[in-house]
Order: C-alpha cells, then sequence, then structure tokens
C-alpha cells in the first residue's frame, strides 16, 4: 500500500481503535464491554503490523487480545454467577459505581494519558538504542533484535516478568477454599465423549503445537518467542483438557509445579552462572545461542503452564 | 488484468456477505437465526474473501497459507457454533422446565435468550 490508500486504511484503523476503545468504557453491559476490549486488541495488533513491529503485534494478538479476553470472559461469568441470584434477569446489567470513583478513576486514567503523550511529544529526535542494539547483534546469540534485547541485553526485565506471571497464578491459587485444595484446578468440564468438542480437540492440536513450537524456534532470528510461542500452547492445551482428551491436573501435583517454575528458575540458575563469569544474565558471546535457546524453551513451558491455569482457575465451588 | 477485476468482484460479493451477516446477528430474534447468520458470514464471505486474494497470490505458499486459514475459520466456526447451538437449545429447555414448574406462562418467552 502507498500514499492515498495507505494513509486512507491508517486513518480508518485509528479510528476504528479510538471507537472500540470508547465503546469498551462507556458500553453499560459487562459481557458487551468485555467485547469490545478484544476487538480493541485485535484493531491494536493490526496497527502494530502497520508500524512494522511484528513481534509486538503477535504478543498484542496472542495476550492482548486473546488471553486477556479469555480471563475477562471467564470474570464475567464468574462475577454474574456470584451477585445475581437465580432468577434474577438483571444479571448483565453493570452496576454503577458511584459518582465519586468514576471521577477519581477518569482523573487518574486521563493524567496517565496526558503524562504518555506529553512524554511521547517531547521525546528529543533520536534512533534511541536501535544502533547500539544493532552494533551489538553479532555477539548477543539471536539474529532477531527483539529477541537480543529481551533475553540477552535486558535479560532483568524478562526475567522478573517470568516471576511476576507466576506470582499471579500463587495470587489466583490463593483465592481458592481451604477444602478444595487439592481438587483439579477450574470448572468441570463436560465434553459428550464423540461429540464436536472432542472432535474439534483432536483435529486442532498438531496444527497448534506446530505453530508454538515454530514461533518459540524461529523467535531466534525472525519475530516470535516464548511469550507468543507460550500462548499458543496453553490455548491448545486448555482446549484438550475441554474436550475431555486429558484430565485437568490437580494443584498440588508436584510435577505441575516443577513446570510452573522451570522457566524463572533455569533463567536464574543461567544469570547466576554469569554472574560467576562477571556479569550477573550476562551471556558469554560463543554459547549465547544455545543459552537463549535453553532460556526461551524453558520460559516457553512454564509460560504455558501457567497462562493455562490462570484461565482454568480456582476449583469449582460447587461440589 | 482479469485477475484484478475476480478479486474485485470476489471480494465484493464477500463483503455482502458479512453485511448481511451483521444485519442478521443484529435483527434476528433468537440465538440459533443469529448463528444461522454469523455461520453464512464466517462460511462464505471468508470463502469468497479468501478466493478474490488468491487472485493476487504471488506464489504457491501464500496460495497455501490462505487456504489454511479458510480451512482453520471453517472449522473453528462450525465448532463453535454447534457448541453455542448445544449450550442455547439445552437453556431453553431448562427454562421452559422452570417456567412449566413456577406456572408462569411469561417466563416462557424468554426461552431461547442466551
Amino acid at each position: 500500500m502507498t500514499g492515498i490508500s495507505a494513509l486512507g486504511f491508517d486513518l480508518i484503523l485509528a479510528a476504528l481503535i479510538l471507537g472500540a476503545g470508547l465503546f469498551a468504557i462507556t458500553v453499560r453491559d459487562l459481557f458487551g464491554a468485555v467485547v469490545f476490549f478484544i476487538v480493541y486488541g485485535v484493531f491494536v495488533a493490526i496497527a502494530w503490523l502497520r508500524l512494522g513491529a511484528i513481534d509486538v503485534a503477535l504478543t498484542e494478538a496472542a495476550l492482548g487480545a486473546g488471553l486477556t479476553g479469555v480471563l475477562l470472559i471467564g470474570a464475567v461469568a464468574r462475577l454474574s454467577r456470584v451477585t445475581t441470584p437465580a432468577g434474577n434477569n438483571t444479571s448483565d446489567e453493570m452496576r454503577r459505581p458511584p459518582a465519586g470513583a468514576r471521577l477519581a478513576s477518569m482523573v487518574v486514567a486521563g493524567s496517565i494519558s496526558g503524562v504518555l503523550g506529553w512524554a511521547f511529544l517531547s521525546l528529543p529526535d533520536s534512533t534511541g538504542l536501535r544502533d547500539a542494539v544493532a552494533d551489538n547483534l553479532a555477539v548477543s546469540g539471536s539474529a532477531n533484535p527483539v529477541t537480543a534485547v529481551l533475553i540477552n541485553f535486558r535479560g532483568w526485565d524478562t526475567l522478573l516478568e517470568s516471576v511476576v506471571l507466576l506470582a499471579a497464578l500463587v495470587g489466583l491459587w490463593s483465592l481458592a477454599r481451604d477444602r478444595d485444595w487439592g481438587r483439579r484446578a477450574g470448572l468441570r468440564q463436560h465434553a459428550r465423549p464423540g461429540g464436536v468438542m472432542a472432535t474439534f480437540g483432536r483435529l486442532l492440536p498438531p496444527f497448534g503445537l506446530l505453530l508454538g513450537v515454530y514461533l518459540v524456534w524461529a523467535g531466534s532470528s525472525y519475530p516470535g518467542g516464548a511469550f507468543q510461542g507460550g500462548t499458543v500452547l496453553a490455548a491448545v492445551w486448555l482446549l484438550i483438557m475441554m474436550a475431555g482428551l486429558m484430565p485437568v491436573p490437580r494443584m498440588v501435583s508436584v510435577g505441575l509445579r516443577a513446570v510452573l517454575v522451570a522457566g524463572p528458575l533455569v533463567f536464574l540458575g543461567i544469570g547466576i552462572a554469569g554472574a560467576m563469569a562477571g556479569t550477573f544474565l550476562g551471556l558469554p558471546p560463543t554459547y549465547a545461542k544455545p543459552l537463549i535457546l535453553t532460556i526461551e524453551a524453558a520460559l516457553t513451558l512454564s509460560i504455558a503452564a501457567t497462562l493455562a491455569l490462570l484461565v482454568l482457575g480456582t476449583p469449582d465451588p460447587s461440589p | 488484468m482479469l485477475a484484478d477485476a475476480l478479486t474485485i468482484v470476489l471480494t465484493g460479493t464477500g463483503m455482502l456477505f458479512f453485511f448481511a451477516g451483521t444485519a442478521g446477528i443484529i435483527r434476528f430474534p433468537d440465538t440459533l437465526s443469529r448463528l444461522h447468520a454469523l455461520t453464512k458470514a464466517d462460511n462464505v464471505g471468508l470463502g469468497l474473501l479468501i478466493l478474490g486474494l488468491a487472485f493476487q497470490a504471488p506464489d504457491l505458499l501464500t496460495l497455501g497459507k490462505l487456504a489454511l486459514v479458510w480451512a482453520l475459520a471453517l472449522v473453528a466456526a462450525g465448532t463453535t457454533a454447534q457448541l453455542v447451538a448445544r449450550s442455547a437449545w439445552q437453556s431453553g429447555e431448562q427454562s421452559a422446565e422452570r417456567s412449566a414448574d413456577a406456572h408462569d406462562p411469561a417466563e416462557s418467552t424468554l426461552r431461547g435468550d442466551p
């Protein structure tokens, strides 16, 4: 796309993003707000594509629109079960918070947008760290600058991100009641054996596994990586469990917990080995590529398991 | 030239299907007929779009990817439609039973709503 058609496309896209965002905030019905949030995420992913940031576009589509959308839909379903007694048909109406709370959140959100906008407009005209990354790409062990930054140059951020994800799951699990502890995570799955869901659960996983592993493997030289691949693998695992082809793991399972901590633990271990050799989280150029692949593989497993368990949630309260 | 014309005709027709499907989702009264409208847009509309775009594909690999997109969307849309329909049907049955128990004829009008 060039010239006028590209400009027209971008203007329409920007209008759609703003419109979807506005509807997500203003629509009264909770489920509708979630739907507009997902639509918003898809449009933002297309915008990242238009900007040439394919890694960010993939992450936005997989995590921002896909996974967060599923989490929010689950939250709405649980909320409506908790807050409205059976037979009450106002289940979808959002109860309006008091005016003070709405005003306060408007002021906070508005100030954050204002500060971000000001920071963006007052940025000095420079290429940032792009040249520094490009100069050191050869010794980073990765041909994809995004992966080089995420695992090598700014390994700290990614290590802490993986720990934050784990902390989120610990926080969610701590909401489970004591007597449910040790039961299978999430709501009971009831797919009919031999039904559509069971067939779908057999048909799609091979494609999903291939795509998930490819995204991780390709991440070292092309757009892709542990977070995008992990999200796809989480979806595959969830699909298999929902189709009733594999049991949902128990929350006390030692094997499951080993998978959950494997990523941060391997990352931290390699970081400490680097500290012995001189720099914490520093990767020696000769071993950088295999080390990055090891970290990415372990992180992918942990991210996939954590995301899937976040979607499953705590055990069904009705026994 | 001919390829471009075919692309325009096919994608245009495809968008008509999406338009009709969207109108159906908004206007149709119950879940099952709304699903009918949605799956028409998904299957035929997307199929026509993909067919139109296929005339612009530079190589066989792109052609294969387009075909895969359509095939996966068909399977996913078909499965989801079945699941939503079954769920709507069952909850419709349940609310009908409940209203029969309560002897409340007004509630049976809710039947079929998600």
